[in-house]
């Protein structure tokens, strides 16, 4: 808390020095699965990041987060596909259009109690996951949007090559996640703490409860959203369990898996998630079976994220 | 600032709370309310604060009519209250809860572009902390201060709003007498710096009686009495309804 002018520094270099390892990296050593990892993880990241600010920093448990992630790599492919709009242009729309979505999902969700807003935040996803299966000749249905993306380029950079990808990913999860941690430190960051914390006395002190709320539920919509735009580059394409709930429940996981009250929690969780779905897809079908497994193992024996855990260990230590 | 109560009704299902109450609370004065369990204290602050609507009714703050504003903008007026249960933010430490208040109350806490806490912020919470004397706690979580520490916090964050009139519900409720005492010395203090209009929930007769100026005794939702703390311990009615039977269970 001290100096925290300070604090928004070490942070940025932080992230200036975690950007440019990964930057590095396949100028040492090129190794496609590597990359293939990195390219998804900045995805995840951004999606469960951005879940958090609700789950970990306000207390709103939304079970449809991934509706956000999926309108975002639907929104984008389809400008990619159906106009001449370039990449960062499609890119930038297809977010406003999922912080929109988000804010009029949140209008609707965000005054009714936890269990409501959960059960609700589920139901609007699975809402658009059936417009999304049903409206044919726009989404493709439950073959996803194919053919490809066009124009794949960003200023010079072609991201049909995996490298150029690569480094497009990294570079946009480690800005985006900055974005969120300057909210998170923000007084509004503060503010959604005090609801977590304390509802009714946060009302006493002049907060508009719901319009909090509700600003956090629209940014972190847009941010899912642009997990999703980076999920479209990944894919060439977007597919219609982007938007379901088993994706929710993966960015629930994750955020669990990772720490809800440490900032980076939930991409760690992430990172771990996406690790073990590869190592059990080798090795078995029963995915599900071992990943719940572990996940369980995880939930009853620390008790807490791998990343809460580990800060409250360190605590102890050090006192 | 003067708080003038006029007529206030509120009723829960069939039962009167608040039963056509009309008090005055004179600027700058300490005033206690006091009643058996039940009679209506709490639901008092909570139609003052702007926690419940009445059913009908005025609270009058200077003479301006608040009862259609909401609890923000009462706040804003310079209603302030603390809770019988203590009511601060756990997870967060002593500085950062009344830092939390003070940037709430500079109408801050909507602020993506800023870091927490805003400039200037963090004095103010320090001079709320010198006031209650919280300063030696100042970076311990709130979950983990004693009760009593608790409580202080909970008063310092409506001081962090600059209330004109402070509503203290039970500041002593489940301390022991030393505590109690210790307690009501500060708000006195607290009362006589920030020359504010202050009214306080006790059920410590002791405490009642040698602190406050004028005392408002209520039962099933009327005011049964109000006077000086003479007055009061002398008044037939009170003496049936209340302190009589108060001494019996003692």
């Amino acid at each position: 808390m001290k100096g925290n002018r300070r604090s928004g520094t070490r942070e940025t270099a932080i992230a200036a020095v975690a950007l440019l390892i990964v930057l590095v990296v396949p100028f040492v050593h090129r190794s496609p699965a590597f990359e293939d990892f990195v390219i998804r993880l900045s995805s995840m990241a951004l999606f469960a990041t951005s879940l958090n600010l609700l789950v970990g920093n306000t207390g709103m448990v939304s079970f449809g987060h991934g509706m956000f992630y999926g309108l975002g790599a639907y929104a984008f492919a389809l400008m990619m596909q159906m106009t001449e709009l370039s990449l960062p242009v499609a890119a930038m729309l297809a977010v406003l259009f999922t912080t929109v979505a988000a804010l009029c999902v949140g209008a609707i969700c965000v005054r009714l109690s936890t269990d409501y807003f959960a059960f609700i935040t589920l139901a609007f996803q699975m809402l658009i996951y059936s417009v999304i299966i049903s409206w044919q000749s726009l989404t493709g249905g439950d073959q996803g949007l194919r053919g490809g993306l066009p124009r794949r380029e960003i200023f010079g950079f072609d991201l049909a090559s995996q490298l150029h990808l690569y480094q497009c990913c990294a570079v946009v999860a480690v800005l985006g996640l900055l974005a969120l941690r300057h909210i998170s430190a923000s007084p509004f960051g503060q503010t959604l703490r005090m609801i977590r914390d304390n509802e009714s006395r946060t009302g006493f002190l002049g907060v508009v409860l719901w319009r909090a709320r509700l600003w956090a539920f629209t940014i972190a919509g847009g941010f899912a959203g642009l997990g999703g735009v980076l999920a479209a580059l990944f894919v060439s394409g977007a597919y219609p369990e982007l938007a379901d709930w088993p994706n929710s429940g993966q960015a629930i996981f994750a955020v669990m898996l990772g720490g809800i009250n440490s900032f980076l929690g939930p991409v760690l969780g992430a990172a771990i998630l996406l690790a073990l779905n590869d190592a059990v897809a080798r090795v078995t079908e029963y995915q599900g079976l071992v990943l719940g497994i572990v996940i369980l193992i995880f939930a009853l024996g620390l008790r807490r994220g791998v990343l809460d855990f580990l800060r409250v260990a360190w605590s102890k230590d050090s006192q | 600032m003067k708080l003038e109560i006029r007529h206030l009704t509120k009723s829960f299902g069939g039962v009167r709370a608040i039963d056509d109450v009309s008090l005055t609370f004179p600027s700058g004065s300490l005033s206690a309310v006091i009643g058996p369990n039940g009679a209506g204290k709490s639901t008092f602050f909570n139609l003052i604060s702007g926690a419940f609507a009445p059913d009908a009714g005025e609270v009058l703050l200077e003479g301006h009519d608040v009862v259609r504003r909401s609890k923000t903008e009462r706040m804003q007026l310079g209603i302030g209250r603390a809770f019988q249960v203590a009511s601060c933010f756990p997870s967060m430490t002593v500085a950062e809860n009344l830092m939390a208040a003070v940037t709430a109350r500079l109408g801050e806490w909507g602020n993506i572009v800023r870091r927490f806490p805003p400039p200037g912020v963090r004095e103010r919470a320090g001079e709320v902390m010198d006031l209650v004397g919280l300063t030696h706690v100042e970076n311990v979580k709130a979950a983990i201060l004693s009760h009593g520490d608790q409580k202080l916090l909970d008063i310092a964050i409506a001081l962090a709003l600059e209330p004109k009139v402070l509503l203290l519900d039970e500041p002593t409720a489940g301390m022991g007498p030393d505590e109690r005492w210790r307690m009501i010395e500060r708000v006195r203090r607290l009362w006589d710096q920030r020359k504010l209009t202050l009214v306080f929930i006790e059920h410590d007769m002791d405490i009642v009686f040698q602190v406050a100026s004028t005392i408002r005794v209520l039962c099933y939702g009327r005011v049964l009495a109000e006077g000086t703390p003479d007055q009061i311990r002398n008044n037939q009615a009170v003496i049936d309804a209340y302190l009589g039977k108060e001494e019996h269970a003692a």
